[in-house]
């Protein structure tokens, strides 16, 4: 069986111009560059990586909110690119997201019930009162009273405004959704509480998640396998235990050892990656975390290293493997 | 010895409709910190940690007043200081490294100006040595090439750089005292990690004090000597962290424990049911117990006291005092007996 989301050699570059006449283009970030990955249906896929490494841009693309430069996205066995009409539409109303920030993401002049039926009223041809069921019977999956249907989302608090945002990505039968640091703004009580919801709801619905974030405990601990991006790129990508026991990519293992303790008597490293992530404007030649790297070799400044698998699922972008 | 800090029964409400509404935003909270320690408070958004910390540094907005309890800092009771008294202790004695670095560093200032102004007003420096006291920070603080850095303006630093010379600023004046609230929330893994190993190496170096505010535990648990853990204005248990991370006591520390995700472990978290409550409206008795897994009849009418269960270690909980809990393990046996 194909899986759910393949995604091959994905590229986004976006320019960077000066002037506004004649518009030049003088440079071009390479936000995503070459990437590829798959999704299966009731799997977790997290995604994890410091701020610029192009995690983002990878979920609007898959989101078709930006179009790729180069690479394709396979939705069920067919390219997303060239969709249009019903197709696309069946694909808009399969794929859903849930975005970091709760109060951002739902509009303040709509009721509950305006939110989480808007989907249905767009993608399906129900009438009112089938909305209104539909309705109730997806707050009641999150774990929402049918009543506060007609609230406002002022009157609801962090997590529960998350969960309408989960409501609302669930309502029209979803196969994927996108989850974008759906919980670094919630409080840490309420975080459990989500991450709790959401794995039911897997278990329930056998939706699949591509699961976001930087924190590497929190996307551990929801994600099947997970993939780790550094400049655009996947460096390492693995079974999630497996990635934990033994991860093999020097810049994993840097964010293992740059991970909190869980107690205070932990036995830590100490760091061993200085410096900061280069601007993807100028990456550095051959492998992009050889500045960085503590072990670097003279070959990892000129030449690139592929990603290759080095035990069954498991596969690292490093010369050392 | 008198300790460095000493914060006794110390009380901050918010007053608002001329009087009519008051919001115990602190709530008796006392605890002690001697020079070169580490505390930290821990609580989630609106449990009264930020406020608590701005009570000590006099910087509290137009609406909060300290209503009850003492700050000693150095012999001195700083909440009865005017704010003119008050100015000469901030930035010389205590000095705070607040979340958001854009928004503490002034855009329109040289980093030189922002670093150099602590060590001008209270060291009294000028001409050559300030230049090399900002030196010294800006190397102190791992920023390269200070001599060129320190003539840029803050947009041109990165969000790690940025904190770091909130950091050199703080330390400007040669503090025993540093407040820290959610400094490396903004950061990433790796630049967070890099953030805390060198505040800990300043720290050894020049004995400083931090109170490290937090809602992140794993920050405490690589951080701080000493833990307090707050919930709606009142610090339900404090201890060292090693006690409170190997045998919490209170269930409100033990449920924030339980829903921190572990490394390489797929158990399902212990969620917390409910919310942090509104400080305006907080349930009688224990402000924990409509969330509580343990909670007891008592617990809804009569708040518990402060217990010390041993040594420094205190809990504010029904189930820790000795005379409530015995008879509940028995019920605890019988029922597991039947």
């Amino acid at each position: 069986m194909p899986p759910l989301l393949e995604i091959e050699g994905l590229t986004k570059h976006f320019p960077v111009t000066i002037a506004i006449f004649p518009r030049k283009k003088v440079a071009w970030v390479k936000a995503v560059d070459g990437i590829d990955f798959a999704v299966a249906s009731g799997e977790t896929l997290g995604v994890i990586g410091e701020s610029g490494c192009g995690k983002t841009t990878t979920s609007k693309l898959i989101l078709l909110q930006e179009s790729p430069t180069a690479g394709t996205i396979r939705f069920d066995g067919q390219d997303i690119t060239g969709l249009a009409g019903p197709d696309l539409m069946r694909y808009r109303r399969e794929v859903q997201v849930v975005f970091q920030d709760p109060y951002s993401s739902l509009s303040p002049r709509m009721r509950v019930s305006e939110i989480v039926a808007e989907p249905l009223q767009i993608h399906t041809s129900l009438s009112r009162e089938q909305q209104h069921d539909r309705v109730a019977e997806v707050l009641d999956l999150v774990g929402l009273r049918p009543e506060v249907a007609r609230l406002f989302p002022h009157e609801f608090s962090g997590g529960q405004r998350q969960r309408i945002a989960i409501a609302r990505a669930l309502v029209t039968n979803t196969r994927l959704i996108v989850l974008d640091e759906p919980v670094s703004a919630l409080d840490v009580s309420i975080r459990a509480q989500i991450m709790n919801q959401l794995e039911e709801l897997q278990q329930r619905l056998g939706v699949s998640y591509l699961f976001i974030g930087h924190d590497l405990a929190t996307v551990a601990h929801i994600s099947h396998r997970i993939a780790v991006m550094y400049l655009g790129q996947i460096v390492e990508l693995a079974d999630a235990l497996e990635l934990c026991k033994k991860p093999l990519h020097p810049y994993t293992q840097a964010l293992f050892t740059a991970a909190l303790p869980a107690h205070p008597d932990e036995k830590r490293e100490r760091l061993t990656i200085a410096g900061e992530v280069p601007s993807a404007l100028a990456p550095p030649s051959g492998c992009r975390f050889h500045p960085r790297c503590p072990q670097a070799m003279a070959r990892c400044s000129v030449e690139a290293p592929t990603r290759k698998e080095v035990a069954p699922g498991h596969s690292v972008a490093c010369h050392l493997y | 010895m008198a300790s460095l800090l000493q914060v006794s029964d110390l009380q901050t409400h918010y007053v608002s409709f001329g009087g009519e509404r008051i919001i115990k935003a602190v709530d008796r909270v006392s605890f002690t910190l001697e020079e070169g320690q580490t505390l930290g408070i821990v609580g989630e958004s609106g449990c009264g940690k930020t406020t608590t910390c701005l009570s000590i540094v006099g910087l509290l907005p137009a609406a909060a007043r300290i209503v009850g309890g003492s700050i000693e800092f150095a012999g001195q009771d700083l909440a009865r200081l005017s704010q003119r008294e008050m100015r000469r202790i901030r930035g010389a004695q205590i000095a705070m490294i607040l979340q958001d670095p854009m928004a503490s560093l002034n855009p329109l200032f040289s980093i030189y100006t922002q670093v150099a102004e602590p060590a001008y007003y209270h060291r009294a420096l000028r001409g050559r040595s300030l230049r090399e006291r900002v030196r010294e920070l800006l190397n102190a603080v791992r920023i390269p090439s200070p001599m060129l850095r320190m003539r840029e303006y803050p947009h041109q630093m990165s969000g790690g750089m940025r904190q770091r010379i909130v950091g050199a600023i703080a330390l400007a004046g040669g503090p025993r005292l540093i407040i820290a609230d959610e400094p490396t929330t903004n950061l990433d893994v790796t630049i967070q990690a890099q953030y805390l190993d060198l505040l800990k190496e300043l720290q050894e170096k020049t004995g400083v004090a931090i109170i490290f505010v937090t809602h992140n535990l794993g920050i405490v648990a690589r951080m701080c000597d000493k833990l307090a853990v707050m919930y709606a204005g009142k610090i339900v248990e404090a201890g060292s962290v090693r006690d409170l991370f190997t045998t919490p006591k209170h269930p409100y520390t033990k449920a924030l424990l339980g829903s921190m995700p572990k490394l390489g472990s797929k158990e399902k978290l212990l969620a917390i049911p409910g919310q942090p409550p509104d400080l305006a409206t907080l349930p009688p008795g224990c402000a924990f117990h409509p969330r509580c897994p343990e909670a007891l009849p008592i617990c809804a009418c009569e708040e518990p006291g402060e217990v010390r269960v041993d040594g420094s270690r205190t809990a504010r909980c029904w189930r820790a005092e000795p005379q409530i809990n015995d008879p509940a393990k028995e019920i605890h046996a019988a029922a597991a007996g039947n």
